[in-house]
């Protein structure tokens, strides 16, 4: 398969997106990166990551936004820019109903991200396997351990390098 | 009579007579027929909980719960209850490391004593009784008091918290529905003028019947019936009072760390505690061993029924009616909360269990 | 809502405060003990474990404790292709296989942009309701055990037996499927299931309503969960809550409904939410009776789907309009659907050069409703807290993924 970028229509989906895009841009637009108006999950990147909190209050706050329900939190790996990050869908829940994506990173060898567990408290567990699974250490999260796998494992399992443990407690981990 | 061409010592229809006889009879100077007196409930006990307690529960919960139940032993998994037995037989007596042994051993004993001791004074049909106490119905409803030490011995040196917040759980429990039930058997007592469990009975007999049963002479008695049905329920620790033992909140309550042999004697105890309420509610209210059978007119059913066998298999019919509600209960009921247990027991039938003892006083002096 | 007295000498006093709400003060006065709950307890649905402070009956915190079940999904999905994905899924939500390969394929598809046939369509939403009666049938039946009633559990799995069986007539497996797959479906659906899906909803109408009498109308049954685990919509949205969970606290928000995919648009069904007379907006009772309802609501989508799906044409293959090589564009998906649970999502980042995804995650709902168990068994008895843990009903295969 040619990857041909054809210009395409935006969804409706995608259009809800820009005008919510438009407000935070309004006020942080020194902050965050254009927006990705692509078809399947429009995302914009906040490129001042020590902004991120105070960007995701005003995006809870807002009424034109009212972001209140962070769908879901996943961690990311790129290597190749050598960061990790973070990208959070969120979502207008039965006001507004618009859908955006927003990316954060930070630096590889020292990954440290503002929390928004206390903005949206769901945040608080996905944030706790973000550093279970990558190491993203979220600042002044409220109870940040390991989620999913044994406290005292070894590396983050899910970064594109990650080696696994000879042994765990005697146990032959590579099978 | 044909039994007694067979049977060894004197026989006759009279008050305690085959008892009375029994514990008179003495083999080179030891008193032999007390001991068999008091093996006859034992052997009841572990024969009815075989069958009935257990077998009998598998299959009727089973019916209820569009199930088969037991079917791999035996034709129709009669001998289930034998393998289940055997099994616990050959079972590894486990001991926690910090239990506290003495407790630990001693709480299922206690328990079974307790629920055991009981049966001394149910009257088994009109000629054996293991003890016509004159304050039988007293005693019984003290002895089964004695559980409680058992079950916060059992609770207590498991060493486990989920067996002690059962142990603490049974304990009020028990302690506090020992007062509506011990009041609204008291309402029997009053009817009855007596405290012994021979004399129930005999002031229940009559030609009609059932229409002599304290139950139907006086329609205040349902109250108490009922009262004295509810706590025995959660005397016995039934569902839905089953708290002590609530499966989902404790795992097994206070015999969570028992195994083997020690968890049957528990299960035994509590079979035989359920036919002991089961039995005092059919001596109290229902006429214990009285056949419920009118005579109407030649048809002298009431006397065709009566006399030492049939009584023994009406009193034994009657418990067993009794334990099949209880199961009946346990199978379609949730289990309460603890507050609600006590919210039950301290609000509701603490102060009609009072109303139905003024009410039947006034009821006996005044009808 | 407990009652308990105000003593001077407990380190938790629970007082009540208004309507369901209670006031929990703390002193240091007396020793607190740690009973731990879980890994292996009747009522944590499997390998949850809870750190439970309690001062007596009173629960002061729970702590939960996950990744007892994690088995490395999101590992295992950057290791095998998108197709070989699908049996992954499976076994995360083990209750409701078919919904969760419905979400996945759903984000799949939606990264490479393809057309599903009609049919296949109707195969799908028709199994996954079927799956989420039987889900819901689970979570109403070990509710009822974690209450104590065990009858109510047996008829669910009675009832549930049927579906598992029809389910395995159309896939050939019982519980892990492997059904619906990317562009398409493994089969068609055998001749005379129709039929077998007919007899089935008549079947099951009347045992509904004989669950409703047993369990939901039962007094103990209502006294026991009624006003115990409060949840108010908007802390509900935050904890990002979804599916029965928000619905039971009177949010109208379905996945069917609100985001909708497949041919959900075309059908005629309602989003159950409390009203309030039954139940206190929000407590463990709302939240039962959101599953029950919604069972109803399942089998009038089955129905209606029955009636609108077109007929297999001569040569019919579900297979069809799969493409020969899943490798889609480069590009990143958030694709979800509505599970018995809630949202099921997965964040799936493609490369565009290789047949395994880069990264995905699944928002596993389990995971996310349970993040409130915290804060809902505060101050809470012991009963209660079995209570709402049955009432979030989990399946820790999903929740550890």
């Amino acid at each position: 398969m040619e990857e041909t970028p054809q210009p395409r229509e935006l969804t409706a989906e995608a259009k809800l997106a820009t005008v919510a895009y438009e407000i935070i841009s309004e006020k942080f637009g020194d902050a965050i990166s254009p927006l990705d108006a692509n078809p399947t999950m429009p995302f914009f990147e906040v490129v001042d990551a020590g902004r991120w909190l105070e960007i995701a209050l005003f995006m809870r706050d807002n009424p034109h936004l009212r972001f209140t329900y962070l769908a879901c939190l996943s961690g990311m790996d790129y290597p190749a820019e050598g960061k990790l990050g973070i990208v959070c869908n969120l979502e207008s829940l039965g006001e507004h109903n618009h859908r955006i994506a927003v990316k954060v990173r930070c630096a590889r060898d020292n990954a440290v991200l503002p929390t928004v567990a206390r903005v949206w408290k769901t945040a608080e567990w996905h944030e706790r396997e973000a550093y279970d699974m990558y190491g993203i250490v979220f600042a002044n999260h409220p109870d940040l351990r390991r989620i999913l796998c044994p406290e005292d494992w070894e590396g983050w399992p899910l970064r594109k390098d990650y080696q696994v443990q000879e042994s765990y407690h005697g146990i032959q981990v590579p099978y | 009579m044909m039994l007694s061409n067979y049977f060894p010592i004197p026989m006759s229809m009279s008050l305690n007579s085959w008892s009375d006889a029994l514990s008179q009879w003495y083999l080179f100077g030891l008193p032999l027929g007390l001991v068999v007196i008091a093996a006859i409930p034992l052997v009841f006990i572990a024969l009815y909980a075989l069958t009935y307690g257990v077998y009998g529960e598998r299959k009727i919960s089973a019916f209820m719960q569009d199930r088969l139940g037991p079917m791999e032993v035996g034709k129709w998994g009669i001998l289930q209850t034998l393998a289940d037995i055997l099994k616990l037989l050959q079972k590894e007596d486990i001991v926690n490391t910090n239990a506290d042994k003495f407790l630990f051993v001693v709480g299922p004993g206690i328990l079974f004593v307790g629920s055991f001791m009981a049966f001394a004074v149910l009257p088994f049909g009109p000629a054996f009784i293991g003890a016509d106490l004159n304050v039988g119905l007293f005693y019984a409803i003290g002895i089964v008091a004695l559980e409680v030490v058992g079950i916060l011995a059992a609770g207590w040196g498991s060493n486990n918290k989920w067996a002690l917040y059962g142990a603490i759980r049974s304990v009020a429990q028990i302690v506090s529905y020992e007062i509506p039930a011990a009041i609204a058997i008291l309402c029997g007592a009053m009817m009855a003028g007596t405290l012994s469990m021979q004399q129930f009975n005999i002031l229940q007999q009559g030609e009609y019947g059932f229409l002599h049963f304290f139950l139907f002479q006086n329609p205040i008695a349902w109250l108490p019936f009922i009262i004295y049905f509810i706590a025995s329920l959660a005397e016995t620790n039934r569902a839905p009072f089953d708290i002590p033992e609530a499966e989902s909140e404790l795992v097994a309550g206070y015999f969570t760390e028992y195994s083997g042999m020690k968890f049957a004697v528990i299960f035994l105890a509590e079979y035989g505690s359920m036919f002991m309420v089961s039995a005092i509610i059919s001596v109290v209210f229902l006429g214990g061993w009285n056949s419920p059978l009118p005579n109407i007119g030649s048809f002298a059913l009431n006397d065709w029924t009566t006399g030492p066998v049939w009584g023994a298999a009406w009193i034994i019919l009657k418990g067993f009616f009794f334990i099949f509600l209880q199961m009946w209960l346990r199978w379609t009921l949730p289990r309460l909360r603890v507050d609600q247990l006590m919210y039950v027991c301290w609000k509701v039938l603490t102060p009609f269990a009072f109303v139905a003892f003024v009410l039947t006083a006034v009821w006996e002096i005044y009808m | 809502m407990q009652e308990l007295p105000k003593a001077e000498h407990r380190s938790v006093r629970v007082t009540p405060n208004g309507k369901n709400r209670v006031v929990i003060e703390k002193d240091l006065s007396s020793e607190e003990m740690i009973l731990n709950m879980g890994p292996q307890h009747p009522s944590t649905h499997g390998v949850l474990r809870l750190e439970c402070k309690t001062d007596g009956e009173v629960v002061v915190e729970a702590e939960p404790y996950l990744g007892y079940l994690h088995r490395c999904f999101e590992k295992h999905a950057e290791m095998v292709d998108y197709p070989g994905i699908v049996p992954f899924v499976d076994r995360m939500d083990y209750l409701a296989a078919m919904n969760s390969e419905f979400a996945y394929c759903i984000a799949v598809e939606k990264l490479l942009d393809i057309e599903i046939p009609r049919r296949v369509e109707f195969l799908r939403v028709i199994v996954s309701e079927l799956n989420r009666i039987a889900s819901h049938l689970v979570a109403i039946g070990t509710y009822a055990i974690d209450l104590g009633a065990f009858t109510p559990f047996l008829f669910c799995f009675r009832d549930r037996e049927h579906i598992m069986s029809l389910l395995e007539w159309a896939s050939g497996a019982r519980m892990l499927y492997n059904y619906i797959w990317i562009g398409g479906a493994s089969y068609d659906f055998p001749k005379g299931m129709q039929k077998r899906i007919d007899e089935f909803i008549t079947y099951f109408r009347p045992k509904a309503l004989e669950l409703q009498r047993l369990l939901t109308e039962n007094e103990i049954f209502v006294k026991r969960t009624r006003g115990i685990g409060m949840m108010p919509a908007d802390v509900a949205v935050n904890y990002g809550w979804s599916g029965p969970m928000l619905r039971g606290s009177g949010v109208e928000w379905d996945l069917r409904r609100n985001d909708p995919y497949s041919i959900y648009p075309e059908l005629d069904f309602k989003v159950c939410v409390p009203d309030g007379r039954h139940s206190d907006i929000g407590d463990s009772l709302s939240r039962h009776l959101v599953r029950a309802y919604e069972m109803e609501e399942s089998l009038s989508i089955i129905e209606q789907c029955l009636d609108k799906m077109p007929a297999a044409e001569e040569g019919f293959n579900p297979r069809a309009a799969i493409p020969k090589r899943i490798r889609p564009k480069a590009g990143e998906v958030y694709g979800r659907a509505e599970n018995p649970r809630g949202e099921l999502g997965f964040y799936i980042v493609s490369d565009g050069k290789s047949t395994k995804p880069v990264r995905c995650k699944a928002r596993s709902s389990c995971f996310v409703n349970l993040s409130a168990m915290k804060e809902m068994s505060m101050g809470q008895l012991i009963p209660d807290l079995v209570a709402i843990i049955g009432s979030i009903d989990i399946v820790l295969g999903e929740v550890d993924r």
